[in-house]
């Protein structure tokens, strides 16, 4: 499908990128300004990134929201990468239709469901809410978008290389270790990112699922929305923006300087 | 894997973990709505009469159906209580939404799969990259630019386009812009997928067989992006019928949406009995439409697309 582009393309991707990025771009220009109110402009000031560091409660919640995120993702890119292998190395097992259903409805599932249904969940086990219920919340629904970001990359690699180090006797587990897993490290590192920021960004699952003392940082951006809208509010977005542009960008690096090693590597395996 | 010496502990393992999980965290909780949207309200910790208690074997299995009642499912679809009208605007709210982002996002995907193949990459990335920013600051930016003395309205202003200031936030349209604004990602990579993947000498046999450009669209590339309009339809029509955050934050008082109503049920009014019978009306709404994105989604990851 490449004929070349004609104007009208080059139109509508010219003005759909405006769309989705001007936005976000007059988020962060608003972050400077040095009046109260957000949308007159006042001057150039960094006065509202001082007045952040000396927000103790927002300090809190970056705390909490990094450990969730850390955490959860952690055990979600396990989970899902799990999940992943069972649907597409196992064939037809008993309870796979099943097992690919719940993998595939939290994707869609709606927030508010999904948050009132691990609650009602932790309540009926008297579990305490709080930093652990969010976690295990978190890790629930972002394990199933490891789980389609790794599935679709096993899906697509050369299986011969499994089936030769199985054939020369090696066990399952090690073949996955010193074979699969790096084959497919890109897709389990991009879902572990997924993860994190799914995780990082969840406002309506988090409230559901919270106790006292674990507030996260979207939950303390929405009250303090709620409030009204103030330029300290664009000055913690832009920095949540900052903060996922330089991971994103580490791991683009991280990814093509992995792509050109390996390449090397098949150059001299091939000499 | 499916190979010898792999129907052992390991095999079981790789599938029992994540199986048992889902099962406990994602299959159970459902239950738990269940139940609870046939309990009734009572003033306790938790606020619903108890679940089952197998403890008393048959007496507690009879306890158990005997206390369940449809008086919370009567509540919801009682006309005077609007949560009819919720539904049925969330399923419009998201129907509307679902084309709209379909003609935004169509264009954008065409353009990206008919660009130099050299830097349909770097076009994926930009699409993907608004969506790695916090989905609620993508929300909260709109704010700022709809407002009654927001951006919009003051460059609309000095252009002299208009005198006085458009009321766009708090409406039913601001909800549709950060919708469409939102998902758009969600619409684009698999439009984007779909037409990447078309054969384009199929277009270049209508041409020379005298089929105008605009004609051969219709008859060749939008049948083929079929799948791929399916899946994007899909993948944003689902979450937003039970949007929470776009409604409350861009809409006005007068903006129902499910969502909205069954958090309100939840944190102001306090009823959880009610509040999870909404879920599970709303689930009922939504099991078809999340049973073919299932199959869709499975289809297209079995067969390595």
């Amino acid at each position: 499908m490449n004929r070349g582009p004609t104007w009208f393309n080059v139109t509508s991707l010219v003005l759909g990128f405006a769309f989705l990025y001007i936005p976000i771009l007059l988020l962060i220009i608003y972050s400077f300004n040095g009046s109260r109110l957000v949308t007159i402009w006042g001057g150039f000031s960094t006065e509202w990134y001082v007045a952040l560091l000396h927000d103790e409660q927002l300090l809190d919640a970056v705390w909490v929201t990094l450990r969730v995120a850390a955490l959860s993702s952690l055990v979600a890119t396990v989970l899902g990468t799990l999940a992943a292998i069972a649907l597409t190395r196992y064939g037809r097992f008993t309870g796979r239709s099943v097992f690919s259903g719940m993998t595939y409805a939290p994707l869609v599932m709606p927030e508010v469901i999904t948050g009132l249904s691990l609650l009602l969940l932790f309540v009926a086990i008297g579990f305490e809410r709080g930093f652990w219920t969010i976690m295990l919340a978190h890790t629930t629904f972002t394990m199933c978008f490891v789980a389609v970001v790794v599935q679709s990359r096993l899906v697509t690699f050369d299986r011969s290389l499994e089936e030769a180090a199985l054939d020369l006797g090696c066990s399952p587990a090690k073949t996955f270790f010193i074979i699969t897993l790096p084959l497919i490290l890109p897709a389990v590192i991009s879902g572990f990112m997924l993860a994190f920021t799914l995780s990082m960004d969840d406002l309506v699952i988090a409230s559901f699922t919270t106790g006292p003392g674990a507030t996260t940082l979207p939950m303390r951006i929405y009250s303090q929305v709620r409030m009204g809208v103030t330029p300290e509010i664009n000055a913690i977005c832009t920095v949540m923006i900052g903060f996922i542009a330089i991971i994103v960008l580490i791991a683009s690096i991280a990814t093509k300087h992995q792509e050109t090693v390996r390449r090397r590597e098949e150059q001299a395996a091939a000499q | 894997m499916a190979l010898p010496g792999s129907r052992g502990i390991g095999r079981r393992l790789v599938i029992a973990v994540p199986f048992f999980w889902l099962l406990l965290l994602f299959v159970v909780p459902f239950l738990i709505v269940l139940k609870i949207s046939l309990s009734q309200d009572v003033i306790a910790q938790p606020p619903y009469t108890p679940l089952l208690d197998l403890s008393q074997g048959w007496a507690g299995l009879k306890d158990f159906f005997s206390q369940l009642n449809f008086d919370n499912y009567g509540y919801v679809l009682d006309w005077n209580n609007e949560f009819l009208n919720a539904y049925g605007s969330s399923l419009i709210i998201a129907g509307v939404s679902t084309l709209l982002l379909l003609l935004v996002g169509y264009p954008i995907a065409y353009g990206m799969a008919r660009a130099p193949r050299s830097i349909q990459p770097t076009l994926v990335m930009m699409v993907i990259l608004p969506f790695w920013t916090s989905f609620l600051i993508r929300v909260y930016a709109w704010i700022g630019i709809l407002s009654q003395d927001g951006l919009l309205n003051q460059a609309l202003t000095a252009l002299g386009i208009i005198d006085t200031p458009l009321e766009i936030l708090n409406t039913d349209l601001a909800v549709y812009i950060g919708i469409v604004y939102s998902y758009l990602p969600f619409m684009v990579l698999p439009l984007y997928s779909a037409l990447e993947k078309m054969d384009g000498t199929l277009l270049e046999a209508a041409e020379d067989l005298g089929c105008p450009p605009m004609k051969a669209f219709w008859l060749v590339t939008f049948p083929l992006s079929l799948p791929g309009v399916a899946a994007g339809a899909l993948l944003c029509f689902i979450p937003a019928v039970g949007e929470f955050v776009i409604p409350d934050l861009l809409g006005g008082s007068d903006t129902l949406m499910i969502g909205k109503s069954l958090w309100t049920e939840f944190t102001v009014n306090r009823s959880w009995t009610a509040s999870s019978a909404v879920a599970v009306l709303l689930l009922i709404v939504l099991v078809v439409p999340i049973v073919i994105y299932q199959n869709i989604q499975a289809r297209q990851l079995e067969a390595g697309k």
